[in-house]
């Protein structure tokens, strides 16, 4: 799992099916001290977070379907909890 | 999932049986900002984007479900046209 901040919505129109339905966001994953990371990556959300909040995601493995309880769908990044505090 | 833009088509007559029937795509991963992001690859397509268009796609072994029960050999799938999106510039 990976700490990441969420930068805003994503809409699409004409997408697999089997992702009707879901919410996209986009964010950037960061390390512990709230630098950025990497790219940014479209993930489904499954906890109902907003903009500018620090979440959990998945992005490895079948963890990501799981998320959303739909095993099969074409999902790579879920986010799946919103980080109250860090401390290290 | 990552952003990408499609920016070209590619052809094999002579490949795996199970991708026949399949379009290939040239992708270009891209940041919210619309910069070319790594190297361009090459994805199945499962929405019918086309050259140009702004798309998401998924990787590694979920790329091939939108095919299942047929196990496509792939590990990179146009799963979605983008419409729009916004970022929080105040939290990049």
């Amino acid at each position: 799992m990976q700490l990441a901040r969420v930068l805003g919505p994503l809409v699409s129109t004409q997408k697999q099916s089997t992702l009707i339905g879901a919410k996209l966001l986009l964010v950037q994953p960061i390390t512990a001290d709230d630098q950025p990371q990497g790219v940014a990556l479209l993930a489904i959300d499954s906890v109902g977070t907003g903009v500018g909040e620090k979440v959990l995601i998945v992005s490895e493995g079948r963890a990501a379907g799981q998320a959303i309880s739909q095993p099969t769908a074409p999902v790579d990044v879920a986010i799946i909890g919103i980080v109250d505090e860090v401390n290290f | 999932m990552q952003l990408a833009k499609v920016i070209g088509n590619v052809v094999a007559t002579r490949k795996d049986e199970k991708l026949t029937g399949h379009k290939l795509l040239l992708i270009q991963p891209i940041t919210p900002d619309r910069v070319a992001s790594g190297q361009s690859l090459v994805a199945v397509d499962s929405v019918g984007a086309g050259v140009g268009e702004e798309v998401f796609v998924v990787r590694g072994r979920e790329a091939s479900f939108p095919f299942l029960p047929i196990e496509v050999p792939t590990d990179l799938n146009i799963v979605g046209i983008v419409d729009h999106w916004s970022t929080d510039n105040a939290n990049r």
